[in-house]
């Protein structure tokens, strides 16, 4: 029982069929993430254009968590102004350091609320955060290479 | 599908086993019944062990080798018998047995000997006499293989950074053994330019166990010394030091039925008597002077601070547990019979997982020269969802690369799941693992 509420279906068709996966240009910056626990990896790139995620690629490999997780980024955060994908980026990790007690907020994460069980499995926490953490690394580096890039 | 048959010959009475174990009487997650399949990284302790160092607290607690007073003098006793105890499972002389924290910290003793004793030979100060053997210089060569835990590979590499020593390293064939033919990375790494050769008695990830002899020999006949990581041999099968050929051996107490703060380094003594200390201050010093300091012999010279004294006597414990232990039909005791055990449970392990389709063990098929961690991988599912499916169902592996990244780099697998057998596990362990790795196949829809 509590395997279904953490590899609710959402996560397993994100895994099955990720979207936007492959690395594709023009990107601003590029960053390489692994979680040395366990050898998973993440490619990823953003690109920013007049201060909204105009594209994030990314490539790697890893458990159905952090496959998913990359893949709900993608749609989730793709078309958002930085300051928004910013907020979405907390409400995420929120929910993630909650150990389940953090009610998510499906108007802000969309289909990202489905990781609210991964939340109760702390070792697991890491793999869904893989792709984020990656995220909001490439974001920083985009917006210091590109001052007018944040406008 | 072939039917198998559980293993019955050469069994200890693990039932009997795992009721010395109270943690084993838990259940898990969903009230499954506990399946611990993960004593490569840590075992479970039997109730002798908790109450041997309860009792050292409850009645002897003082600080070792210091004072004069009744409890001082106890503590000090069972301190100093437990490494006697310990001494006399690996066949060593109880004077050339470090305690440590664990197996990492005795492996760093040895391997900042080398650059502790290179950097006062660069400042021209005080060695040792024979310390001369620890002192690198650009172009000595040091060698690993690539199936060392991080643990015995990190500490070299480090080393080599300091030094200016060149890492090289013996590779793994296809099955898993070491690859000593090979051309390039094969026993002839091993060169003139060798200053030390350290290596893994049986891997934590394959259940490999090397060659140790032919290697020491390699390494002995070119002058180098030969550092044992025991981790993984030293809980699992009868070990003596001197016969196995390495110069110093290390392993870790939490992984043989002892408490965890507690590993051991052996040592032959003239060498451990040329090392320059590793961690300094209080109870390894001789004289001490503000100018400067002389120090105590071994093993004092390597135990700084107020050493784990509960730990040891837990240690010495787990000693005693182990030695008595009975294979099921009597006919063998001890390392022996514990042994025994595992090679029946590998061998059926092995045949049960290799049944599965999609199941790649990586690793030695055969059981022969190989300790019980099996590790493996499924089709189709990363290791850490299988990890998650067995654990869902009480079957607790580890899933990762077990610290030895290089090594699943080598076999092109990011991780693994892997399952490790001891004493107290028994062939329906087996059987609930590849039901839940059938489970998982099918919750991911791969099977
Ligand atoms: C082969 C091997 N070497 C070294 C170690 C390190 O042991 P410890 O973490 O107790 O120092 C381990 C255990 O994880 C091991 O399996």
């Amino acid at each position: 029982m509590d395997l279904e509420s953490l590899y609710q279906e959402i996560i397993l068709d994100h895994y099955k069929n990720p979207r936007g996966k492959g690395l594709r240009e023009p990107f601003q910056a590029e960053v390489h993430h692994v979680n040395p626990t366990c050898g998973d990896e993440i490619t990823l790139r953003v690109e920013i254009e007049d201060g909204a995620v105009a594209d994030v690629s990314y490539d790697g490999m890893g458990c159905s968590i952090s496959q998913a997780s990359a893949s709900v980024l993608f749609e989730q955060l793709v078309g958002q102004r930085i300051g928004q994908g910013m907020a979405t980026f907390d409400e995420f990790l929120a929910l993630m350091q909650g150990r389940g007690t953090v009610e998510p907020d499906e108007d802000i994460l969309g289909d990202a609320v489905a990781f609210a069980g991964v939340a109760k499995y702390p070792a697991r926490v890491k793999c869904a955060l893989l792709a984020w953490m990656a995220w909001k690394d490439a974001v920083a580096q985009a917006v210091a290479s590109t001052p007018e890039a944040s406008a | 599908m072939t039917v198998l048959h559980q293993p019955v010959a050469g069994l200890l009475d693990f039932e009997a086993v795992a009721a010395d174990f109270p943690i084993l009487a838990r259940t898990v997650r969903g009230g499954n019944r506990l399946v611990y399949l993960d004593s490569g990284a840590t075992s479970q302790k039997p109730t002798a062990v908790l109450d041997a160092e309860r009792s050292f607290y409850t009645r002897h607690n003082a600080a070792v080798h210091r004072g004069a007073h009744l409890l001082a003098e106890e503590a000090t006793d069972a301190y100093e018998h437990a490494r006697q105890r310990i001494a006399d499972l690996v066949g060593a002389q109880p004077r050339e047995l470090v305690f440590t924290k664990n197996a990492t910290e005795a492996i760093n003793l040895v391997s900042y000997s080398f650059s502790n004793a290179t950097a006062k030979a660069q400042h021209g100060r005080a060695l040792p006499d024979g310390a001369e053997r620890f002192v690198l210089r650009p172009g000595d060569e040091i060698v690993v293989t690539e199936m060392e835990h991080h643990a015995n590979l990190v500490p070299w590499q480090e080393v080599a950074d300091k030094t200016g020593a060149v890492l090289r390293w013996i590779g793994v064939t296809e099955e898993g053994r070491l690859d000593l033919d090979h051309p390039e990375h094969g026993l002839s790494v091993i060169n003139e330019r060798t200053r030390v050769v350290a290596l893994t008695h049986q891997s934590n990830v394959l259940g490999t166990v090397t060659p140790v002899g032919l290697v020491a020999e390699a390494a002995h006949a070119v002058g180098a010394l030969v550092v044992l990581d025991a981790c993984q041999s030293v809980p699992h099968m009868p070990v003596d030091v001197e016969a196995l050929g390495a110069d110093y051996v290390a392993f870790s107490g939490h992984k043989m039925l002892g408490p965890s703060g507690i590993g051991v380094l052996w040592g032959r003594y003239e060498l451990l008597e040329s090392m320059p200390p590793f961690l300094t201050g209080g109870s390894m010093i001789e004289v001490v002077r503000m100018e400067g300091s002389t120090f105590a012999p071994p093993p004092q010279r390597f135990e700084a601070g107020v050493p784990m004294a509960a730990q040891a006597v837990g240690l010495g414990a787990a000693v005693d547990y182990l030695e008595g232990l009975r294979s099921a039909d009597g006919a063998l005791s001890g390392m022996a019979a514990v042994a025994s055990h595992e090679h029946a449970l590998t061998q059926y392990a092995l045949e049960s997982l290799t049944e599965v389709p999609g199941v790649r063990v990586v690793g030695p098929l055969d059981a022969e020269a190989r300790g019980s961690a099996v590790s493996f991988v499924v089709d189709g599912i990363h290791a850490h969802d299988v990890g998650q499916v067995l654990d869902d169902r009480g079957v607790e592996v580890r899933v990762g690369h077990h610290c030895a990244w290089p090594l699943h780099r080598r076999f092109g697998v990011a991780a693994t799941a892997r399952a490790t057998f001891y004493v107290y596990n028994g062939p329906s362990d087996v059987d609930d693992l590849v039901a839940a790795v059938r489970h998982a196949q099918s919750f991911f829809g791969v099977a």
